[in-house]
C-alpha cells in the first residue's frame, strides 16, 4: 500500500531464480517463514514445489468423480423417462427400460459430466479468467511464462513487511529482487 | 565395452544435443511470429482449393438431394460411412499419443502429443460432416439426433447403436477440445509475452485466460490433466467399439460379428499414427523442427504402425475363419464375394495395403528414414479407408436375397466430398501450425536435462 506513484503502487516482493533447486529452498523458507499470501510462478510444472509451498492435494479428482457419477444418473433418469414414461415404445419384445440397452449412453454421459467438471476446476480452482496481474504490471511475466521463477510475496500477507521480505528472499540466495507493482486497474482486459 | 542390458534398454535422446528453455521458445514460437514461408503457400492454396471443392459438394448435396450421391438400394450408407469411420479412426491416434501414452508415462510423446491432438479435432469435424449431411436436411438434424423436444412429440430411441453413436462421437469431440485447450493453456500464456504486437498480445493474452504460471494454478492444472488422459483413455476405446457397434448389432453377414470392437479400434490406431506420421514428416520440414521431432520419434511411431498392423492382420484371418467355422452360408458367401467378387480390387487393395506393405517396417533403415517410410504410411492411410470401404460396401451390396444385390458406384460428388474433406483437414492443419504452438512448449522444457531440482534431500 505504500509508494503511490503516477497510478503504480506497490503491493509486495517478487524474487527471480534461474533453477529450480535454489526456487524449491526459497520456497521451503518463505513457508517456513508463516507466509500465507504467496506463490511460485513457473514456466512448467517443478516436481515437490507443492511440498515446500505446503500446499495440500488438488481436489480435482474427487470433483471429476462426483461429477461423473452425477452423469451416469442423469442419463439413466433420462434414458428411463423418455422411452418408458414420457413416450413408451415397445421394440423387439424387450422390457421398456431395457437398461443394457442404455449402458453405453450411460458411460459417454459419465465422462462428458466428468471432464466437464474437470475443466470447470481448472478455471474456477486455477483462478483462470483474470486477465489483470501484477506480474505484468511489474514486467516480470514474460519471465516466468519463459524460462525463470518467480517467488511472489503479497504484502496483504500479515507476515509481510519490505525489509523482512527482501531479507528472506535474499537468504534464500535470490539475485534479483524487485518490488512488485500494481497499475490501477483501468478496466482494459490485458 | 560389451553392450549389456542396462545400455540396451536405455532410452535414445529424445532431443538432439543440449536444448535449453529459451531456444525451444524461439523455435516453436517461430512459425507464429514469421510470416509464413512459400511452402506454407503452396499447400495452403493447395488444401484451400480442395476445402472449397467440399464446400462447394457440400452445397450441391444439399441443393440437389443425395440422390446425386452413388447410393442406391442395397448400398443406402455407400461413401459417407465410409468417409465417417475413417475420419474417426484417424483421431484416434492423437488421443492415444495424448492419453494413453501419457498414463504409461512414454515421454517421447511430448513431441508429437499436441499435433495429434489438434489432428483429432479436426479429424472429428470432418467425420461429423459426413453423417450429418447423409441425414438429407442437416438442418434438421439437431433434433432427430438429440434428445430434445420437438413438434413430433416423440423422443429418440436409445436402443439404437446410431443413437450411441451420436453420445459417443460427440462426448469424444467435446472431451479431445477440452483437453487439447488444456495442454495449450501455458503455451498461449509464452505466446502472449512474446507478442510484440498489441493485437497478437490480445489475442493471445485472451486465449490464455490470464495464465501466470502461478503453482497454486499448476497443482490443479496437473491433477486435472492427468484425470483428463484417465477419461480419454477408456473413451477413445468406447468411441470407436460404438461406432463398430453401428455395424455389429445389425444382422448382416460380415458385419454381426464380436470380433468388431477390438478390431475396430487396433485398426483406428493404425491409420491414426499413419496419418500423425504422413503428417509430421512434412511438418518438422516445413517448420524446421528436426532438432525436436527426431527420427527416434519416427522410428518409434513405425514400430506402433507395426504392432496395430498385425492386430489388423490378425482380425482379417479371423473373421474369414470363423466365416467358414461358423457353417453359416451367408457368413461364408460374404467372405468369398469380398476376396473374389466384384469388390476384389477393394480387398486385396486392402490386404496389401494394411497388412503386407507395412512389415517393411521390421527394416530399422526404413523406421528411420523418412523418405522410404513415407510411401509405407500413404499406403496405410489408403488401405485404411479401403477397409471402411469393404465393409460397408461389399456387406451391402449382396445381402441374403439375390433379387436386392446391385453394384455400387460412386458419382463425382461422392469423390468431391472425399477428397474435399481431405482438403477441409489439411487446411486446419495448417491454419493450426501457422496460429497455435504446435509442439507442447512447457512440457517440453519440463524434460530438458536440468530443468527438474535434483532431488536432493528436501524435507
Amino acid at each position: 500500500m505504500s509508494d503511490v506513484s503516477d497510478g503504480k503502487q506497490q503491493v509486495g516482493m517478487v524474487g527471480l531464480f534461474e533453477d529450480p533447486d535454489a526456487l524449491i529452498r526459497a520456497a521451503q523458507r518463505v513457508r517456513d517463514a508463516g507466509y500465507r499470501k504467496w506463490d511460485c510462478h513457473t514456466p512448467y510444472p517443478v516436481h515437490g514445489l507443492d511440498q515446500a509451498m505446503g500446499l495440500r492435494e488438488s481436489p480435482v479428482a474427487y470433483i471429476c468423480l462426483t461429477a461423473g457419477f452425477i452423469g451416469v444418473g442423469a442419463a439413466l433418469l433420462m434414458q428411463w423417462w423418455m422411452d418408458a414414461i414420457d413416450f413408451p415404445i415397445r421394440i423387439g419384445g424387450k422390457p421398456l427400460f431395457s437398461w443394457p440397452a442404455f449402458v453405453p449412453i450411460t458411460f459417454e454421459l459419465f465422462v462428458l459430466f466428468a471432464a466437464l467438471a474437470t475443466m470447470a476446476s481448472i478455471l474456477i480452482l486455477g483462478r483462470l479468467g483474470k486477465w489483470h496481474s501484477p506480474l505484468h504490471d511489474s514486467g516480470v511475466m514474460a519471465d516466468v511464462t519463459s524460462h525463470r521463477f518467480a517467488v511472489v510475496l503479497s504484502d496483504s500477507d500479515a507476515a509481510y513487511t519490505a525489509e523482512h521480505a527482501t531479507q528472506l528472499l535474499s537468504g534464500a540466495g535470490c539475485q534479483d529482487i524487485r518490488p512488485l507493482y500494481e497499475n490501477e486497474d483501468e478496466g482494459g482486459i490485458i | 565395452m560389451s553392450t549389456t542390458t542396462a545400455s540396451t534398454l536405455k532410452p535414445a535422446p529424445l532431443m538432439v544435443g543440449a536444448i535449453r528453455a529459451q531456444q525451444l521458445d524461439h523455435a516453436i514460437n517461430r512459425p507464429l511470429e514469421s510470416f509464413p514461408t512459400y511452402r506454407w503457400w503452396i499447400a495452403f492454396s493447395i488444401t484451400g482449393a480442395f476445402a472449397t471443392l467440399f464446400l462447394y459438394c457440400f452445397v450441391y448435396t444439399v441443393l440437389t438431394g443425395i440422390g446425386s450421391w452413388g447410393n442406391n438400394n442395397p448400398v443406402g450408407w455407400g461413401f459417407a460411412i465410409t468417409n465417417f469411420v475413417f475420419w474417426i479412426g484417424i483421431g484416434h491416434a492423437g488421443t492415444l499419443i495424448s492419453a494413453i501414452l501419457f498414463l504409461l508415462r512414454q515421454r517421447w510423446r511430448t513431441g508429437i502429443a499436441r499435433f495429434a491432438e489438434a489432428m483429432t479435432i479436426f479429424a472429428v469435424i470432418c467425420a461429423l460432416q459426413f453423417p450429418l449431411i447423409h441425414t438429407g436436411r442437416p438442418w434438421l438434424a439437431w433434433y432427430w439426433l438429440l434428445p430434445l423436444p420437438n413438434a413430433n412429440n416423440i423422443w429418440v430411441n436409445f436402443r439404437s447403436p446410431l443413437m450411441w453413436d451420436v453420445f459417443a462421437v460427440s462426448t469424444y469431440g467435446l472431451v479431445s477440445l477440452m483437453f487439447w485447450y488444456t495442454g495449450l493453456l501455458p503455451d498461449l500464456a509464452t505466446a502472449r509475452d512474446r507478442a510484440k504486437n498489441g493485437y497478437r498480445k490480445l489475442v493471445y493474452g485472451l486465449l490464455s485466460l490470464g495464465w501466470n504460471g502461478s503453482n497454486r494454478s499448476w497443482r490443479h492444472y496437473e491433477k486435472a490433466y492427468l484425470l483428463f488422459a484417465g477419461l480419454s483413455t477408456p473413451l477413445v476405446v468406447s468411441v470407436h467399439s460404438v461406432v463398430s457397434f453401428d455395424f455389429a448389432v445389425s444382422v448382416l453377414p460380415g458385419w454381426h460379428s464380436t470380433i468388431f470392437p477390438p478390431y475396430f479400434v487396433a485398426g483406428a490406431i493404425f491409420s491414426g499414427f499413419a496419418m500423425v506420421a504422413t503428417l509430421i514428416i512434412i511438418l518438422r520440414k516445413m517448420f524446421h523442427l528436426e532438432h525436436i521431432i527426431t527420427r527416434e520419434h519416427l522410428d518409434l511411431m513405425n514400430r506402433i504402425i507395426i504392432v496395430t498392423s498385425l492386430m489388423v492382420g490378425y482380425s482379417y484371418a479371423v473373421e474369414l475363419f470363423i466365416s467358414w467355422y461358423s457353417g453359416q452360408i451367408y457368413e461364408r458367401f460374404v467372405v468369398l464375394n469380398r476376396m473374389l467378387g466384384p469388390y476384389a480390387w477393394a480387398y486385396w487393395t486392402m490386404f496389401s495395403c494394411n497388412v503386407l506393405v507395412p512389415q517393411l517396417l521390421w527394416f530399422k533403415k526404413i523406421r528411420r528414414s523418412p523418405l522410404l517410410m513415407y510411401p509405407v504410411v500413404i499406403l496405410v492411410n489408403v488401405g485404411m479407408w479401403f477397409e471402411r470401404f469393404v465393409i460397408v460396401v461389399s456387406s451391402l451390396h449382396r445381402d441374403y436375397l439375390p433379387a436386392n444385390w446391385d453394384y455400387f458406384r460412386p458419382t463425382w460428388i461422392d469423390v468431391g466430398l472425399f477428397v474435399g474433406s481431405l482438403g477441409l483437414f489439411l487446411t486446419l492443419v495448417l491454419l493450426f501450425c501457422r496460429f497455435l504452438p504446435a509442439i507442447a512448449l512447457a512440457e517440453t522444457k519440463a524434460l530438458l536435462p536440468g530443468s527438474q531440482p535434483s532431488g536432493g534431500h528436501h524435507e
